[in-house]
C-alpha cells in the first residue's frame, strides 16, 4: 500500500518535470499575440479589423504548418489613436495576461509608448502600421521590430521619383503630429538632395475635415507639387477639395502616405496619376494574389500594406518562437534577426540591429479608370526600390543599438 | 497689398473660406439652438443625423439613382422621420428630469448611429460627385471659387434666415415660443403643444440632415464626419447663447471667418481658437454673446 503510494507519487512527479522540461521554454505552454491597433478611428480601415483576421490566417497557417507543442492565442484591443490607453493596455496585457507580443500599434504615438513598455516587461513589439523613423532611431531598442514601412522609404520613394520627374518645387501640407513632421522632413530632405527646393508648409490640426484654407495657401505658394504629409481621412479630404479648388491639374499632389483603402474610398477619377509608395500591393504575382484573395473573401476589402505586413509580421515571429524553443524576448529576437523573411510579403527581408525590417518597396502610380480592369486593379507598379536603397542606411542612423 | 505680412489676395480668399464654413456652423448650430431653446435637450445626435443625411444623400444617389436635388429633400425628411419617432418614444420621456439625461441618451443614440454605419461602410468613407450643374469654378480674381462652394453659403444662409423668420415673426413661431414658455397655458388655449414640440425636434433634426447633404460633395461621407464638427457646434451655441436664433446664425458665421484667418496667421491654432473664445465669452458674459441671463 504505502509503496504503491510512493511509485504513484514517483511517477506524478516524474511526469510533472518531464511535461515541465518540455515547455519550461514557453510560459503557460501558450504563446499569446496581442493586435494593439485602431478599431474604430481614421486608421481602421488601413489596420483594424483587417489587421486582425490578417493576425488571425497568421496564428492558422502557423499551427498548421508547423503543428508545434504550445498553443498560441489571440488578443485585440482598440488603442483609439490614443497613447495612454496603448499604454496601458500593453502594460495590462503583458503584466497580467501573459501576452508575448504587442502588435501592429498604427499611429506613431502608441507606437512610442508601447515599445518603451515592452522594453520594460521585456516583450516583443511587433510594429506593422506606424510610420515615423525615430521608431528605428533615437528611440530604438532590442525589443522592437518595425516591419512594413517607414517614413524614410515613403520619402525616398515618392518625393525622388516625382522630384526627378521634374516636380522639383514643394509646398507642404502637413498633419500636425509627430508623423507628419518626420515625413515631412524626410521627404524635405530627399526633395533637396535631388536639386528641388521647398518652397514652404502648413502645418494643419490632425484630423480636420476642410482644408480649403491650407489649400489656398499651398496655391499661392507656386509651388508645382504639393506634398501631403498626412494620412487616412486627411488625405482622401485634400485630395477631393484641391479637385474642387482647382489646385490640381495646375499643380499636382503627392501624397506621401497613401494607403489602396484610400483610393478605394476617392476612386480612380479624384486619384489618377498620382505616385505613390507601398510595400505591398495584391495584384504584384500570383503569391501575392493567392493570399490576397483568401484574405478578401473574409474581409471583402483587399488588404493593405499593413494588413499584409502584420500578417508576415507575426507569422515569422511565431516561427522563430518555435525555431528558438522559447518565447522569451531576447531569443525570440536573436532568432528573428537571424533568419530571412521568404514569404508572399517579402523576399529576403531581413531585421537589422535598429529593429528596421527591410525589404524592396514599390513605386505605384495609380491608373486611370478606362485603365482598370477588374476591380481593385487600382496600380501601375513603375519601379521595385530594392531593399537596400529603400530604407535609411545603417551608416545614418541614430540608433546607439548600431555598431558603426 | 499686403496686411500684416500676408497678400491681401490671400487674406480675401480665406475670410470666403470662412463664411462657407461659417455657413455650415451656422446650420447646425441653429438646429441645436432651437431643440435646446424649445425642447431643453441638449442634441448629442446632431452630429450623426447631420452625418446620416449625408448617407442618406451617398444611398440615393448610389443605390436608388436619386439625384442630388431630390436628396436636398428627401434627406432631411428622412432622417427628420427618425428624428419624430426617438423624439415620441424615447426624449418624450426626459422632459421632467435633468439636462444630464437628454444629453446621455442622445449622446448614446449618436456612438449607437456611427458604429452601425462604420460597420457597413468603414471608416474611410464614400465619395459624392458635384452635382453637373454646379460643376466648376468661378475666377474672382483674388481666388478660385468653387461654384459649389457659393452655393453652400446661399443655401445655407437662406434655410437659417428663414428658419429665424418662421420662429420668430409667424403666428407659428408664436405658438412655439409660447409653448416652452408655459405649456399648459397654451394647451388650455387649444394649441396641440406635444405635437408641436414633436414637429420642433423634427424640424432641428432635419436642418442638420440638410446640412450632411450640403457636405457630401465636399468631405468624404464618413460616419465619424459629424463627430469631428459637433464638438465646435456645440461651442459656437454656447458663445452665441444657448437657445438664441439669431445668436447662433450670427456666431456661426463670426466664428467660421476667426477661424479662416487663424489658418492664414498660425494654423497650429486653428483647431483651438474656436474653444479660446468660447472660454472668454463665459467669464466675460456667461450667458453668451446674445443670451439672456
Amino acid at each position: 500500500m504505502h509503496t504503491k503510494k510512493l511509485t504513484t507519487l514517483a511517477c506524478a512527479a516524474a511526469l510533472a518535470t518531464l511535461s515541465g522540461a518540455a515547455s519550461a521554454q514557453i510560459s503557460g505552454n501558450t504563446v499569446k499575440v496581442g493586435v494593439l491597433t485602431d478599431m474604430s478611428g481614421t486608421y481602421s480601415d488601413l489596420a483594424g479589423a483587417g489587421a486582425v483576421l490578417a493576425t488571425q490566417m497568421a496564428i492558422d497557417d502557423f499551427m498548421a504548418e508547423a503543428k508545434p507543442a504550445f498553443k498560441v492565442e489571440m488578443v485585440s484591443a482598440d488603442h483609439q489613436n490614443k497613447a495612454d490607453i496603448a499604454s496601458n493596455k500593453a502594460r495590462e496585457w503583458f503584466e497580467r495576461e501573459g501576452v508575448d507580443t504587442a502588435t501592429e500599434l498604427v499611429t506613431t504615438s502608441t507606437a512610442l509608448a508601447v515599445m518603451k513598455i515592452a522594453k520594460e516587461m521585456n516583450r516583443v513589439a511587433l510594429m506593422s502600421g506606424p510610420a515615423s523613423t525615430p521608431i528605428t532611431n533615437e528611440q530604438c531598442n532590442d525589443v522592437t521590430v518595425h516591419y512594413t514601412y517607414d517614413t524614410y522609404a515613403l520619402a525616398n520613394g515618392t518625393a525622388k521619383a516625382v522630384t526627378q520627374q521634374g516636380g522639383d518645387t514643394w509646398f507642404f501640407l502637413t498633419a500636425d503630429y509627430a508623423f507628419g513632421q518626420a515625413l515631412e522632413k524626410d521627404s524635405s530632405a530627399v526633395v533637396t538632395a535631388n536639386g528641388g527646393k521647398v518652397l514652404g508648409s502648413v502645418r494643419h490640426p490632425f484630423p480636420a475635415s476642410d482644408f480649403s484654407s491650407f489649400l489656398l495657401q499651398a496655391q499661392a505658394s507656386g509651388a508645382k507639387i504639393i506634398g501631403l504629409a498626412n494620412a487616412g481621412a486627411d488625405t482622401t479630404n485634400a485630395i477631393k477639395q484641391a479637385a474642387e479648388f482647382g489646385v490640381t491639374p495646375k499643380q499636382s499632389l503627392a501624397g506621401l502616405l497613401m494607403f489602396i483603402s484610400d483610393v478605394h474610398s476617392l476612386g480612380l477619377k479624384n486619384t489618377q496619376g498620382m505616385y505613390l509608395t507601398t510595400g505591398f500591393y495584391w495584384d504584384l504575382n500570383d503569391e501575392t494574389r493567392a493570399w490576397s484573395k483568401r484574405f478578401f473573401d473574409k474581409h471583402k476589402r483587399m488588404p493593405t500594406m499593413v494588413q499584409a505586413g502584420q500578417y508576415s509580421s507575426v507569422l515569422h515571429y511565431l516561427r522563430a518562437v518555435n525555431a528558438a524553443g522559447s518565447d522569451e524576448a531576447s531569443k525570440v529576437m536573436a532568432q528573428m534577426k537571424k533568419t530571412p523573411i521568404n514569404d508572399f510579403f517579402a523576399k529576403n527581408g531581413q531585421i537589422r540591429d535598429d529593429g528596421r525590417m527591410v525589404h524592396d518597396m514599390y513605386l505605384a502610380q495609380v491608373k486611370k479608370p478606362d485603365e482598370s480592369k477588374y476591380p481593385w486593379d487600382y496600380y501601375h507598379i513603375r519601379q521595385t526600390i530594392p531593399a537596400a536603397e529603400a530604407f535609411q542606411p545603417l551608416s545614418q542612423s541614430k540608433c546607439p543599438l548600431v555598431k558603426k | 497689398m499686403e496686411i500684416f505680412g500676408v497678400p491681401s489676395a490671400l487674406l480675401g480668399s480665406q475670410l470666403l473660406v470662412g463664411l462657407i464654413n461659417g455657413s455650415f456652423y451656422a446650420i447646425l448650430s441653429l438646429g441645436l439652438a432651437i431643440i435646446f431653446g424649445l425642447l431643453n435637450i441638449i442634441n448629442f445626435t446632431h452630429g450623426a443625423q447631420y452625418m446620416m443625411g449625408a448617407f442618406v444623400a451617398w444611398i440615393a444617389l448610389n443605390k436608388l439613382g436619386i439625384n442630388y436635388w431630390v436628396a436636398l429633400l428627401l434627406a432631411p425628411l428622412a432622417v427628420g422621420a427618425l428624428g419624430v419617432l426617438i423624439e415620441r418614444t424615447m426624449l418624450r420621456k426626459l422632459y421632467k428630469l435633468d439636462h444630464l439625461y437628454g444629453l446621455l441618451l442622445t449622446f448614446g443614440l449618436a456612438l449607437i448611429f456611427e458604429g452601425i454605419f462604420r460597420d457597413q461602410y468603414g471608416i474611410s468613407g464614400q465619395s459624392y460627385p458635384v452635382p453637373e450643374l454646379l460643376q466648376g469654378g468661378v475666377n474672382l480674381g483674388f481666388m478660385f471659387l468653387p461654384i459649389y462652394r457659393g452655393w453652400v453659403v446661399v443655401a445655407a444662409l437662406t434655410v437659417c434666415f428663414a428658419t429665424w423668420f418662421i420662429i420668430e415673426k409667424t403666428k407659428l413661431g408664436a405658438y412655439l415660443r409660447a409653448g416652452t414658455e408655459n405649456p399648459q397655458m397654451v394647451q388650455a388655449l387649444g394649441i396641440n403643444v406635444p405635437l408641436l414640440i414633436t414637429f420642433t425636434y423634427g424640424f432641428g433634426v432635419a436642418l442638420a440632415a440638410f446640412a450632411g447633404v450640403l457636405a457630401a460633395p465636399i468631405y468624404q461621407v464618413s460616419p465619424l464626419m459629424g463627430s469631428n464638427l459637433i464638438i465646435v457646434v456645440f461651442a459656437v451655441v454656447v458663445i452665441g447663447g444657448m437657445g438664441s436664433i439669431m445668436g447662433s446664425i450670427l456666431t456661426g458665421i463670426g466664428l467660421g471667418l476667426i477661424e479662416g484667418l487663424t489658418r492664414v496667421f498660425y494654423p497650429e491654432a486653428s483647431a483651438v481658437v474656436v474653444f479660446v473664445i468660447m472660454v472668454i465669452v463665459l467669464l466675460v458674459r456667461p450667458a453668451g454673446l446674445f443670451g439672456k441671463a
